[in-house]
Order: structure tokens, then C-alpha cells, then sequence
């Protein structure tokens, strides 16, 4: 079992025509997933090395019968992207544009509330349950088919965790980028209750950095509601404060959102931290001590 | 992006709201010509991005042009922590009758635009927050429904008892959320808003006597004329403003090994690595996503600008990143500059193959282990042999 997304999930890439639109829309077919059509404005009636474009999600849903989305169009369409594919009934939509002005955030984080859909992203690396299903731009090699569940803010950060634990033997159940900006769509407690939920996870991964309060709050809700071993890393332990560390969320501002506190929060929840993320996967194994 | 206070009550002005009126100056001279042509007592207020102006002798009444002069003169010479004053504020001085505090922000823990008031103005606000926060009063927004009409007044009618008063009050509300709004804020503060009057017959009207104004990095997009406004003169950020005119992030820290890695997460991890393995990273350096070799050369020059560098770290993991791009980025920086210290590849993902290709044809190699290479590069940086 995985979580969010499968073999049997369908998707159509919003901004295909664009340029990492169609380099990713290639590659998330190579990888197996379904790929079942595209929309780009004004192109609808082509078609990208066989994969149908249309001009909106409403048609490419209704011919389709796609139940998911990617989305790879420049930041100031991209929230109106969203609304389009929220508007036409698809169940779980990827934002992996970069740079969404906040203010825009905010409304779209109001508004899916009330939805029946999930919304992972903006500024993410995507979902991918391996062997099944790639939504998104994370190399697809480096993973592996297997139990354990993966929960991130950074994207390269993910891919050197993910290759840790496929070295180790460990495969992947579903590996969720959530992204780095302040305001986003799912966020840890809702992959959490999923990943406690899900008969085909045994171990959790929860990668975080410094900024916001999330993973606070992610650590007072395993306390209470997750049984399985989480583990994790914090980055940023060496982050000076008031500078914005690439990610829009990855700031510390008047002393909070540090590397330290985050840590101590977690451990005192029953996590096991970390103090380097390449050694995730022989950790979890058991073979090196930390 | 910060803004100084002279631009902030440029744009206060341009959306109604009341402002004390005045210019910005770079010279004594200059100033005493504003103060001239106010024909009034001014303060003249230092212009740099930083709080506690005042108490650091940066904020000065003068009464005249001439002592106008003098004031600007001192203040234009003065360095606040740290950062030396260029600009100053020449504004007309007015008559305070009450001070208020009015700011507009994000609660980023419940998503949602948030209007803090209080009747306890013209002070530091977090102040007053950490001592008395019964004194502060806030009003959520819903994103979807805006700025009601009844926050408005439950606002005004908190904090002023005149009909004149709670009716401009309303209006500066509202306008001041349009600022926030119309030009993608993550701050806008009136501290302090203040009832002036000339004398005790009138009622007073409110007038903002500060402006502060910080805009959000990612809504700057959405106002390229606003990127004009960005202080060119701060001399700390230069390195970061050449940067990102080249679409790289980097943070100066104080270290010795040079860091290039691409993604802020494995950027922030390797900097932590480091640090555990016995070294001090020299800098925060986010190439992003692109691939551009051009990117690699244009990194290194800006982290070998740094004296104090012993060792670079190359820490690529190939998502979206390509090596062999990274690899041949490396190369051209080779050939465009002398590079003077040690570098250290480590690359793993995609394309990782022909990259190694490449840098073996030039006597370079790369580790695949993201601990040797660590060790290796915290070794070279201490002056140890390899």
C-alpha cells in the first residue's frame, strides 16, 4: 500500500507545453506513471509525443478521467492553476512552481479547506510512491519500492535521504515533498495520520529545517497519534538568524523556528533525530549506531 | 525586501493616507534646502534598515534651516549598528497630542492577514507585546472576505473616542490594507499614528508620523517597478544583491570552507556537516534547480572574494541539476580564474556518470560519499595533507 497516490492514479500535467512542463511530462511517463494527458491555453487539440493537450482541466478531466494533477506554470499562474484543477473535482493536485507570492497562498489555503482534494506544494520537489507512480521532478533512479514513509520541506535534502535508505536495503512506501514556503497545502499532521494509517508503512521519515512552526506541531501530534518509529533531521542548526536560507519559510526570525528547539521538541515527542541526514538509512537498519 | 521610511510614506501618499510632509537627503545641504522650503521646525530621521534609530542620536529636531544643516550633518556621519548613515528623512515637525500604533502582517500559524492595533504608539511594539499584550488588540482577516466594514470599527471605536478621529481612523484602515494588499506586504506599520493639532481649540486630525514597509521577496514579481527601491548602498549585502542578480542564494557567514550546493535544504545540511565534522562553513550558496554552467563559474567568483576561504565544497545531488553541467561549469571556472584553494566535489544523481567523465579528462575527481568528502574537504581547509 502507499499513501496519496499509486499505480492506478492518473495524471494530467498543467503547463505541458512549457519547458520543464514537457521535460518532466516525459519523464514521469519513462518512470510508468500514467500520464494521461496535458493543458496548455491555446494548444488544446495537440499533442506531446502522444500525450492529448487541451486547453483546460475541465476538458482534460472529462475526457481523461484524470485524478490528479501536476502543475509547472510560472508563479503568477499558478494559484489560478490551482482553482482550475480544484474546480474540476481533481483529488490530489502538485504545485511544483517556485516563488508563489504569499498573499496568494493565503487564499488558496483557505479555500481547499473545505475540499475533498489534497493540494502538495507550491515550491516542491512532488510525490512518489515508488514502482507505482512519480508525480513531480525528483530523479526516479534512486528510489525503491518498499515500507518506509518520507515527509519533507527541501527537495535535494530528500533525494540524499531517499538514496541513503535505498542503499541500505530500505525501499519507499510514499515519499512526500511538501515544499519550502510559509503557506502550502498538505502539510506533516495530515501525512502523518495517512502514514499511521497505511498498512504499507512501518517506519516514518520527517525531514525539516529551521523557520515556522511546523514541525512543533508535527511533534505534538505524534505524541499522541502515531505508534510507528519516526525518525528525522533538522537542517539549518547553523543558520544565522533574520536571513532567509534560500526557502521563503526557512528563516528565524526573533529567536524562533531554530534548528535546537525543533530538535528537542521531537526528541521529547519520542523521535529519533539525527544530527546528518546521510546516515538515515544504516540508522534505520540498525547497522551504525548514532 | 525592507524599504526606508521615506519611500514607505511615498507610497503611504500615494494611497490617501496622511503623511507628515518632507523629503530625503544625501547631503547637509540638501537638507537644509528641504527644511527651507518647509519653512517649519523639522526632524530629521536617519534612513537605514534598522531599528532603534532613536536612541542610537539618529532621529534630531531641528528649528530652524540652518540648525537644520548642522542636525543632518552629525546624523549623516553616524554609524548605527553598524550600518553608516547616507540618507536622512527631512519631515516637518508637528505637534503630538496622543500616539497609536497601527501595523498590518502575516500569522503565518493560522494563514491569515492580521491588523494589531494599540493605543500605546510610538514605542517598540514587541515591547509592549512581551509586557503588556492585553494592550494590543487583534483583528483577523479572512483572505476570502477582505477587510469588513465592523473590523474597521471595532478598531476605531477600541482605540479613539471623537466622531472625527474614529472616522479618519477607518479610512487609514482601509487604506493601509490596500497597501498591504495592492503591493504584496508582509509588513506595513504606522508607528507612531498620531493626533496633532495647533492648538487646543481644534479637534486634531491623524497624521503617520513613521512608515515601515517590508515587502514579500515572492510579490516582487507581480511589481518590478518596486525592485528600484532596493537599497543599492547597503555595503553588507553586496555579494548577496550580485548573487541574486545571477539567480544564486548565498549568505556570508563566518567560516573558512566555501560552499556550493544546490537546493537550500541540502544547502543548510551540508553548512550542519560540516560544522559537526570539525570545519566552519563560509557561506550559505543555493545554485537552485537550473543547470546553467554559467551559475558555477559566477559562484565561485563571489565565494572567492571571501579572504578568509581555505577549501571549497562542491555538494551536488542531480535532481532537475544536472552534474555533467555542474562538472563543465567547474571547468570553465578553472580555466576563467585562479583558483588559489583546494575544491572538493562530491556529486551523486543525475547525469553523475558522465560528470565523473568529465573531470577525470582534467585531473579533477569526485567523491560519490557524502562523509569522505566532508572529512577530506574539513582536512584541507585545516591545512592537512590530503
Amino acid at each position: 500500500m502507499t499513501i496519496l497516490i499509486d499505480e492506478n492514479t492518473k495524471v494530467i500535467v498543467q503547463g505541458i507545453t512549457g519547458r520543464d512542463g514537457s521535460f518532466h511530462a516525459k519523464g514521469m511517463r519513462d518512470y510508468g506513471t500514467q500520464i494521461v494527458g496535458g493543458v496548455t491555453p491555446g494548444k488544446g487539440g495537440q499533442d506531446l509525443e502522444g500525450i492529448p493537450v487541451f486547453n483546460t482541466v475541465f476538458d482534460a478531466v472529462k475526457q481523461t478521467s484524470a485524478n490528479a494533477s501536476v502543475i509547472y506554470v510560472p508563479p503568477l499562474f499558478a494559484v489560478d492553476a490551482i482553482y482550475e484543477a480544484v474546480d474540476a473535482g481533481v483529488g490530489v493536485v502538485v504545485c511544483i512552481t517556485e516563488g508563489i507570492p504569499v498573499l496568494d497562498m493565503l487564499s488558496v489555503y483557505h479555500y481547499i479547506q473545505h475540499k475533498d482534494m489534497v493540494l502538495i506544494g507550491g515550491n516542491c520537489p512532488g510525490v512518489i510512491s515508488p514502482g507505482k507512480c512519480k508525480i513531480g521532478i525528483m530523479p526516479g533512479n534512486i528510489h525503491k519500492e518498499g515500507r518506509v514513509g518520507v515527509i519533507s520541506r527541501s527537495g535535494t535534502l530528500t533525494y540524499e535521504v531517499v538514496n541513503s535508505l535505498t542503499q541500505a536495503g530500505l525501499g519507499q512506501s510514499t515519499v512526500v515533498g511538501i515544499g519550502g514556503d510559509p503557506v502550502k497545502g498538505i502539510n506533516y499532521i495530515e501525512l502523518l495520520k495517512r502514514f499511521q494509517a497505511d498498512d504499507g508503512t512501518d517506519t516514518i521519515v520527517l525531514l525539516g529545517e529551521i523557520g515556522g512552526g511546523d514541525e512543533e506541531a508535527a511533534a505534538a501530534y505524534i505524541k499522541d497519534h502515531v505508534t510507528k518509529p519516526v525518525y528525522s533531521f533538522i537542517a539549518g542548526k547553523t543558520a544565522p538568524e533574520g536571513k532567509r536560507m534560500g526557502h521563503a519559510g526557512a528563516i528565524i526570525s526573533g529567536g524562533k523556528g531554530l534548528a535546537a528547539d525543533k530538535i528537542r521538541i521531537l526528541e521529547e515527542a519520542g523521535v529519533s533525530v539525527l544530527d546528518r541526514p546521510d546516515i538515515m538509512g544504516n540508522v534505520i537498519r540498525g547497522g551504525q549506531s548514532w | 525586501m525592507k524599504i526606508h521610511e521615506y519611500q514607505a510614506k511615498d507610497i503611504f501618499e500615494q494611497y490617501g493616507i496622511p503623511v507628515t510632509k518632507g523629503s530625503m537627503a544625501t547631503s547637509a545641504h540638501e537638507a537644509k534646502a528641504i527644511a527651507e522650503t518647509l519653512g517649519c521646525a523639522v526632524v530629521v530621521k536617519a534612513q537605514v534598515h534598522v531599528g532603534g534609530r532613536g536612541k542610537a542620536g539618529g532621529v534630531k529636531v531641528a528649528h530652524n534651516a540652518d540648525e537644520t544643516y548642522a542636525v543632518a550633518q552629525n546624523i549623516l556621519g553616524l554609524e548605527i549598528k553598524g550600518l553608516p548613515v547616507k540618507k536622512v528623512l527631512v519631515a516637518e515637525a508637528v505637534n503630538i497630542v496622543k500616539e497609536f500604533y497601527v501595523g498590518i502582517t502575516l500569522d503565518l500559524t493560522v494563514k491569515k492577514i492580521v491588523f494589531l492595533v494599540s493605543a500605546s504608539g510610538g514605542v517598540d511594539i514587541e515591547e509592549v507585546a512581551a509586557h503588556h499584550p492585553e494592550a494590543i488588540i487583534k483583528v483577523y482577516i479572512d483572505p476570502l472576505l477582505g477587510l469588513q466594514p465592523f473590523q474597521k470599527r471595532q478598531m476605531a471605536y477600541a482605540l479613539f473616542t471623537q466622531n472625527e478621529h474614529i472616522h479618519q481612523a477607518m479610512d487609514i484602515f482601509e487604506k493601509l490594507y490596500h497597501v498591504f494588499c495592492s503591493l504584496d506586504c508582509s509588513l506595513a506599520e504606522i508607528n507612531p499614528l498620531v493626533i496633532t493639532r495647533h492648538d487646543e481649540s481644534e479637534t486634531g486630525r491623524l497624521l503617520a508620523l513613521d512608515a515601515k514597509v517590508v515587502l514579500d521577496d515572492n510579490g516582487l514579481i507581480r511589481h518590478p517597478e518596486l525592485e528600484a527601491l532596493r537599497d543599492m548602498d547597503v555595503v553588507e549585502e553586496e555579494d548577496e544583491v550580485e548573487a541574486r542578480n545571477n539567480g544564486l542564494t548565498f549568505i556570508k557567514l563566518d567560516g573558512e570552507i566555501g560552499c556550493v550546493v544546490n537546493g537550500a535544504g541540502l544547502a543548510m545540511a551540508t553548512m550542519d556537516i560540516i560544522k559537526l565534522f570539525g570545519g566552519e562553513p563560509a557561506n550559505f550558496l543555493d545554485v537552485g534547480g537550473s543547470s546553467n554552467p554559467n551559475k558555477i563559474v559566477k559562484a565561485f567568483q563571489i565565494i572567492l572574494k571571501n579572504p578568509k576561504i581555505k577549501a571549497v565544497f562542491i555538494n551536488i545531488f542531480g535532481g532537475i541539476t544536472r552534474c555533467d553541467d555542474i562538472a563543465n561549469g567547474l571547468l570553465e571556472a578553472h580555466k576563467q580564474m585562479d583558483i588559489h584553494v583546494p575544491i572538493v566535489i562530491r556529486l551523486a544523481g543525475t547525469n553523475e556518470e558522465q560528470a565523473r567523465t568529465i573531470l577525470n579528462s582534467a585531473n579533477f575527481s569526485a567523491y560519490s560519499s557524502m562523509e569522505e568528502a566532508v572529512t577530506q574537504v574539513v582536512r584541507l581547509a585545516k591545512g592537512e595533507q590530503a
